[in-house]
């Protein structure tokens, strides 16, 4: 995916919020994230200026956590489960669908920019295994065809 | 007439949303539909539930939002028979009336979004009677009389740590509370946020109380955005009401609350890791001593607790200790919250009285195995826990007894599996195994390395790491051999020692194997059975999958 031009303005709120207060690193680059759906170079380097924390030691924390992103996702982040009892519930079918569907693997963004896949930890919906999230909203009880057709959905309202 | 929608996560998932939005375009009065949270029947959502004017409850459930039309004429006639085949069942609504709630005791009743319907329900009495009519000391008695042990997997008791952090010098204290869920197959601490948010605000304020603390801070997942929604709104309510803030209820006790959100590290739901989180670093175990109750946010006196011990906490003080301590064994008093999952039936949260076996739970709650396959074992714990297999079935619960059979109590999730292995979480020496690569003395060389992880690592997590496969291999030691000295997975799980193969007599040749083979492995013509071609085969399982006859058995 072709990155655009980090508009760094859009900072500005957070930073004159959270800039001064001790232990905010992690809020300011969950904002960050929120406003540029990754974690620009840019960014970093102008959270750095403000903060006075070390580029460095913002990158230790960035890559310490999974929440947090250095290349711009799909338009739709797919966020399947990995926990127990998805696990148990056959969530392995799920991710071979989604690969198959999409051409991509864990971790990676179709060429139209469309959809990111991400395999991540137990999402807390177990009732429901196997379950996905993609952008805020949670899925669940998925079958292949059930997951066929909302990839063929989300395809079609994005067109 | 009240008309409420379950609207936890996995309601919402389930379409409750959508159900909503269905029954607010029918002649319903809008202001008679409201929502509540998680009703913990997660294996029925959507569920909308009925109040008549006497309160009388109709429960219907899996409803959609083409039943929006009949519900409507119910509740302008009354008469059942338009959502007849909604009701829930007899046997689904013991799933309920089985359980003791006391933790859950508001959550899939009161609207969470309102501070009204958590006060109506006797919210925040328990807070004015600990600060208006006990002493600290007082408040610490009572939790050390009910016996109440932290909830979040390590089964401490809760008031000795409360009376640490009381006993410890300093002016600055902090409460906090550990909500980073993190536990597959745990969800009772996203469902209690979501349900029933003032309680625990009210079980942290006592606790700032008792501790002498002025800040109370919550550690949320960023997996739990509805948690994080609901908790911001009810904090800024309580805020508006003086419950959170200065001189709360005209006494001499302040106290702020503010929320944090992780940022997806498992290893963060150990207590010296949270709170190097919520200081801004990675989130590394601190080495104790020092423990948290002598320095620990920003090196200040500070005291840890999980979700659903502070839900407890103003029950027990409007109940007596006693109350509470009356529930339960020697060892392990009140009740638990488990999330049970998995192969089971009726999956869901259950509240029970500790001292019940896990029989009561799996089989008589949980409605026993959702498929026709046999109870193998159910996880326990997460990945600190272990498996407990089939003949430990009618083990008691409590902290000991679960504790004997090698896996932990743990936060609560209980994921139940039937006859195959999760090997999800094991090593890469694991997978070799799994492969058929495994060879003699693998067992053995996993035993001393998890033995080693137990003893070397810095916390409790690392401590706890190997006991999924020590307990797997304790239980099932002769499916471990069978990988390795046979090459065989008796499960049937594992794809590389594993074969699809066309039952001649069950197969109509209808084709849609072949069509659905990505590699053309299967040959055959029309109406007449198919063969697969093992070479070629890459195990995928899709043939496995689309027959609709079950004529292809993988062994």
């Amino acid at each position: 995916m072709e990155k655009k031009t980090v508009d760094l303005t859009l900072l500005d709120g957070v930073l004159n919020e959270y800039a001064d207060v001790k232990g905010s690193l992690i809020t300011i680059l969950q904002n960050t994230q929120d406003i540029y759906g990754y974690l620009p170079k840019e960014a970093i380097e102008l959270i750095s200026e403000r903060t006075g924390i070390a580029t460095s030691e913002i990158m230790g924390v960035g890559t310490f956590y999974t929440q947090f992103r250095f290349e711009p996702v799909g338009k739709y982040l797919l966020m399947l489960c990995q926990g127990t009892a998805c696990h148990v519930n056959s969530s392995e079918l799920i991710l071979q669908t989604i690969k198959d569907e999409l051409g991509i693997d864990d971790g990676q963004t179709t060429e139209d920019g469309l959809f990111s896949l991400k395999c991540v930890a137990c999402l807390g919906c177990c009732s429901l295994s196997p379950v996905m999230m993609i952008n805020e909203d949670t899925y669940g009880s998925l079958t292949p065809d059930k997951t066929k057709k909302i990839l063929k959905e989300l395809r079609e309202a994005a067109l | 007439m009240r008309i409420v929608i379950g609207q936890g996560s996995c309601g919402i998932a389930a379409g409750a949303e959508k159900v909503r939005k269905a029954l607010l375009n029918t002649n319903i009065n809008a202001e008679s539909i409201s929502i509540t949270g998680c009703i913990g029947m997660c294996y029925l959502e959507p569920i909308v539930d009925i109040y008549d004017d006497d309160n009388k409850l109709t429960r219907l459930v899996k409803v959609s939002e083409n039943d929006a039309e009949s519900i409507a004429r119910f509740i302008e006639s009354g008469d059942k028979a338009a959502v007849e085949k909604l009701i829930v069942s007899d046997e689904d609504s013991e799933f309920l009336s089985k359980q003791t709630r006391i933790a859950l005791r508001n959550c899939g009743i009161i609207n969470p979004d309102e501070i009204e319907a958590y006060i109506n329900a006797g919210g925040y009495t328990a807070l004015k009677k600990a600060i208006c009519e006990l002493t600290p000391e007082g408040v610490i008695d009572i939790i050390k009389t009910s016996g109440l042990a932290g909830r979040g997997g390590a089964g401490f008791p809760t008031w000795f740590k409360w009376n640490a952090a009381r006993q410890s010098e300093g002016e600055e204290k902090y409460l906090i509370c550990n909500a980073d869920e993190g536990d597959p197959g745990a969800f009772m601490d996203r469902a209690v946020i979501e349900s029933d948010p003032h309680n625990l605000i009210e079980g942290m304020l006592i606790g700032a109380y008792a501790i002498g603390a002025k800040h109370a801070v919550v550690y949320v997942r960023a997996e739990y955005p509805l948690a994080i929604k609901r908790l911001k709104n009810a904090i800024a309510q309580a805020k508006d009401k003086g419950i959170i803030g200065e001189n709360i209820f005209g006494s001499d006790f302040s106290c702020d609350f503010t929320i944090k959100a992780g940022a997806g590290a498992f290893v963060c739901g150990e207590e010296t890791a949270l709170i190097e989180s919520l200081e801004g670093h990675r989130g590394m175990p601190r080495l104790k001593p020092p423990f948290p109750a002598q320095s620990g946010f920003w090196r200040k006196p500070s005291n840890i607790n999980n979700v659903e011990t502070f839900a407890n906490v103003g029950w027990i003080i409007n109940n007596g200790g006693e109350a509470f301590a009356a529930m339960g064994t020697e060892n392990s008093k009140g009740t638990k919250v488990f999330a049970v999952t998995g192969k089971v039936k009726r999956s869901g949260l259950v509240e029970i009285p500790m001292g019940k076996t896990l029989r009561d739970v799996i089989f008589d709650i949980g409605g026993g195995m959702k498929t026709d396959k046999e109870f193998k074992a159910v996880q326990m714990g997460g990945p600190s826990g272990g498996c407990i297999p089939a003949d430990l079935i009618d083990t008691v619960i409590d902290y000991k007894a679960l504790g004997a059979t090698g896996a932990i109590m743990g936060s609560g999730g209980m994921v139940v599996m039937d006859d195959r292995i999760g090997t999800k979480r094991m090593l890469e020496m694991l997978e070799r195994i799994t492969k058929g690569e495994g060879k003699e003395g693998d067992i053995e060389l996993l035993e001393e390395l998890c033995y080693s992880i137990k003893d070397g690592a810095l916390c409790g997590l690392g401590q706890t790491a190997p006991n999924p496969v020590l307990t797997t291999i304790k239980y099932f030691r002769d499916e471990y051999e069978a990988h390795i000295n046979d090459k065989k997975c008796p499960a049937g799980e594992c794809s590389d020692l594993i074969e699809y193969r066309i039952i001649a007599d069950k197969c109509k040749g209808c084709t849609l194997c072949a069509r659905n083979c990505p590699v053309n492995a299967i040959s055959g013509t029309v109406k007449k059975p198919h063969v697969i071609n093992t070479d070629k085969c890459i195990k995928c399982g899709k043939c496995y999958t689309s027959c609709k006859f079950g004529a292809i058995v993988k062994e």
